[in-house]
């Protein structure tokens, strides 16, 4: 039983390990390529593929994916992460698409609940001729019209 | 009131391209032309300053150390394999010149701290060399690929030319001998 128990807990501590250990594949499309301007799984650049090296081996060290981000931001500043960093003015950058997004929705909703408040009410699409209805301008200055002959 | 929240809609909406205009404006306004394209079209321009980490030890190196002695400015990068072959002709011009005052100065840029200094080993770089991972210098300096070379002079203006790719190669190796010289002259 007591062997059957440290087999599980080193298993599941292996598990756990191997799940926190950082990959290349999960860094190289946060990771920017500080010549090409483009993530790192999009170049091939010389300085991309040096940089991957190093996420590769410290990822096999298993060091935690924010400490390898530290590490890359110490040598080439904040650019190389993809996304801004959550602090100061880069909140900006974040919080600006979500407005606009929330205004949109808003201005959308207004538009079409405006729209649909305005709608006249349906008229019978099929006349009882089986003809198309006229429209209901034309129908009143034929009525005026005709009106004029029976004067 | 519907009159009134139509015009306020129609305020902010105006508001917010004029506000986006304007930011263009800024940053078309603001933006720092290379000291290269004033020194291509024949300005006289001064060297952009920079205090870097130093590659080659501990501590920082700056430009602003230099004053009153010539300067070659190299912007290199390990991963650049012109680099790697230019290397020996900047190390021939520092070994030589150094006793009279000549500065080889290497600027790394975009590179991983480790990497360059191995390449600096591998290729017996013994000249001061700065380390400039993000690359703030080479846009001041109007770099466009690695590597580049700017000449100082001891009063601190750029001279010469800036010579785009290695100094080894046959377009630029006379060229560099002439803007050696001329800073040792001036």
């Amino acid at each position: 039983m007591r062997v059957v128990l440290v087999v599980v807990a080193a298993l599941a501590f292996t598990g756990s390990a191997a799940a926190a250990c950082p990959t290349l594949a999960d860094l190289e499309g946060e990771v920017m390529c500080p010549q090409c301007k483009t993530t790192l799984d999009q170049s091939d650049a010389p300085v991309a593929r040096d940089i991957k090296r190093f996420i590769q081996q410290r990822a096999e060290a298993c060091v935690p994916e924010g400490q390898i981000k530290d590490e890359l931001v110490a040598q080439f500043g904040p650019a190389v992460l993809a996304a801004p960093p959550r602090e100061g003015l880069h909140w900006l950058a974040w919080l600006l698409p979500l407005i606009g997004l929330a205004t949109g929705a808003v201005v959308v909703s207004a538009l079409v609940w405006r729209w649909s408040r305005g709608r006249p009410a349906a008229e019978p699409t099929v006349p009882l001729n089986g003809r198309p209805p006229l429209d209901p301008e034309l129908e009143r200055r034929l009525d005026r019209e005709l009106a004029r002959f029976d004067g | 009131m519907q009159a009134r929240l139509k015009l306020a809609g129609q305020a902010l909406s105006v508001a917010l391209v004029a506000g986006l205009f304007a930011l263009l404006v800024w940053k078309l306004a603001t933006q720092e032309e290379g000291a290269a394209s004033k020194l291509d079209r024949g300005e006289i321009v001064a060297a952009p300053g920079f205090r870097l980490d130093r590659l080659d030890g501990p501590g920082k190196i700056s430009l602003a150390a230099y004053r009153g002695r010539p300067v070659v400015v190299n912007f290199w990068g390990s991963w650049c394999d012109p680099c790697k072959q230019e290397a020996p002709v900047l190390e021939e011009t520092w070994q030589r010149y150094r006793s009279r005052g000549l500065v080889v100065l290497g600027v790394d840029f975009h590179d991983l701290k480790g990497a360059a200094k191995r390449f600096a080993r591998e290729n017996d770089m013994s000249y001061p060399l700065a380390y400039d991972g993000p690359g703030n210098t080479i846009s001041k300096y109007g770099v466009e690929a690695a590597p580049e070379t700017f000449f100082v002079a001891p009063d601190g203006t750029l001279v010469c030319e800036r010579l785009l790719g290695g100094v080894h190669i046959e377009r630029n190796r006379g060229r560099y001998d002439e803007c050696v010289q001329e800073l040792l002259a001036a």
